[in-house]
């Protein structure tokens, strides 16, 4: 399978099963394509001989051919093969998400989890559950050394002791199990003070700093209950995370909607005011609500996306650089095709776990009692469950088989599918578009960057 | 080559032989929360 495109001036070449990319000049992209419908050498030979002359041609085809040898063109799936190995692999949790408080001191527009009440009660979680996830992901990670434990709410700081303690403890178990644990924290930055930035710094391997960019998108989407925007209230708190982890292992996360389709300057308006590792990532939404974007928005977050790339290497010339998450990608020493074609893990090996530890597949399910799995005290019980989204890869989803992006994107959110379609087997369409431009993009800022054109 | 200029060359085929380690860390721990996002994620196997 190949997929080309050109963007500016730049022909982009991707053999899909290989993962190899090429950047090639306008006969070799014309030829490929010729040869990706089935034309032959003659055919494709005939065809071009009034636009170019017959030794470039032939010395085109000859390259071609080499790739082909060195199998980086036109290379077969060999992947099929694996997926019912695969299907049947051992898993084990690596990864938590704790939900510390399911509750939040803004009222945020768009809020999945509902104001972090996620369908239920105002809760926070103890100490004891806590210390009981600990556990259960140690007792349940195998010989997994990087174990992973996320501080989400609602907004974890509105207990932040319990943050601290359940730290505390998983610290102490680390040599005695010989793991590594890396905490990381999503907040929505109200109640940052420098003795809480002091503790993340010491103690959370990656920060995401909520934050849409420009104060009247912000302030629109992101008030305090009493109606008023946040966004004076935490940007310099957060500036100040950014700046006193140097710089490094954070993002300043912002959501777009319908209401902000230009939002490469929200984007910019980020990297405007100093921070250097941003992502802002479209939201989503039921169709019915005002804000959720539609089918007909997509040209415009197209554009938007050019235009941020190349706004991206305005800035970089210009000693500005900074990182925007979606265009981000690995083509060297990227995820191994095992990881391309799990996806983000959920129901396996990464799980939710509420205030009262109950266990979900992941944060976006919580609340939704038929995917309820089990609880930190009793276990998994729900094995069907996970064997349903163990089972769940690129090759169980018929959309992603014929995508040329499946390898680059994992197969998309299933907590997406199954929202808008009641079956984690599907995917999101408007996700899916988004996120081939996105890959677009970033290979091309990838080509600019290695070859320095 | 004089037509091509080779970005990256058969990354997955390659790693199919020591893939699957699973050290690495989980997509939706990273920044997103919303959208999977895999293939910015980077290989912690040197191996």
């Amino acid at each position: 399978m190949i997929h080309q495109y050109k963007m500016k001036d730049m022909n982009i070449v991707l053999d899909i099963n290989s993962g190899a990319v090429h950047i090639v000049d306008n006969m070799l992209y014309d030829i490929i394509e010729k040869l990706e419908i089935g034309q032959s050498l003659l055919e494709i030979s005939q065809s071009m001989a009034n636009v170019y002359i017959e030794e470039d041609i032939d010395e085109a085809f000859e390259e071609v051919n080499k790739l082909i040898q060195e199998k980086q063109l036109f290379t077969s799936n060999r992947y099929h093969s694996v997926v019912d190995t695969f299907k049947q692999r051992e898993t084990v949790v690596k990864a938590l998400c704790l939900h510390i408080a399911h509750d939040c001191n803004l009222s945020c527009g768009y809020c999945f989890a509902e104001e972090g009440e996620y369908h239920g009660d105002r809760s926070m979680m103890s100490l004891e559950v806590g210390r009981e996830a600990v556990d259960f992901l140690l007792n349940n990670s195998g010989s997994r050394k990087n174990l992973e434990i996320d501080f989400f709410g609602g907004e974890p700081l509105m207990n932040f002791d319990v943050v601290k303690g359940i730290v505390e403890y998983a610290k102490n178990k680390e040599a005695e199990y010989h793991k590594n644990f890396r905490f990381t924290i999503t907040t929505n930055g109200v109640l940052l003070t420098d003795e809480i930035i002091h503790f993340i710094n010491e103690n959370m391997y990656n920060v995401v700093l909520s934050i849409d960019g420009r104060k009247e998108v912000h302030d629109l989407m992101r008030p305090t209950p009493n109606g008023k925007g946040s966004y004076d209230l935490i940007l310099p708190k957060l500036l100040q995370v950014a700046e006193s982890r140097n710089q490094k292992n954070y993002y300043v996360r912002g959501t777009f909607t319908h209401n902000n389709l230009d939002f490469a300057n929200d984007v910019l308006h980020l990297a405007d005011l100093g921070f250097k590792q941003i992502s802002v990532e479209p939201v989503v939404a039921p169709d019915n609500r005002a804000y959720a974007l539609k089918e007909e928005d997509l040209p415009t977050l197209f554009e938007q996306y050019d235009y941020l790339a190349e706004k991206m290497l305005h800035y970089r010339e210009e000693g500005k650089e900074f990182n925007f998450f979606h265009f981000m990608i690995d083509l060297k020493q990227g995820p191994c095709v095992s990881k391309r074609m799990t996806g983000c893990g959920a129901g396996s090996e990464y799980l939710a776990v509420t205030p009262e530890g109950d266990l979900y597949p992941c944060h976006q399910f919580v609340g939704i009692e038929d995917k309820k799995m089990g609880s930190v005290y009793g276990g998994l019980k729900r094995m069907d469950i996970q064997a349903e989204f163990k089972a769940c890869n690129l090759f169980s989803k018929e959309a992603c088989t014929s995508c040329w992006a499946k390898f680059y994107c994992g197969g998309g959110c299933n907590a997406n599918a199954y929202n808008f379609f009641g079956d984690i087997h599907q995917v999101y369409p408007m996700a899916c578009e988004l996120e081939k431009k996105r890959v677009e993009c970033a290979i091309y800022l990838k080509a600019r960057e290695t070859f320095r054109i | 080559m004089k037509h091509v200029k080779t970005l990256t060359g058969a990354v997955l085929n390659n790693s199919l032989k020591k893939g699957g380690c699973g050290e690495c860390q989980t997509s939706c721990q990273s920044a997103c929360k919303t959208s999977c996002t895999v293939g910015n994620q980077t290989c912690e196997n040197s191996n």
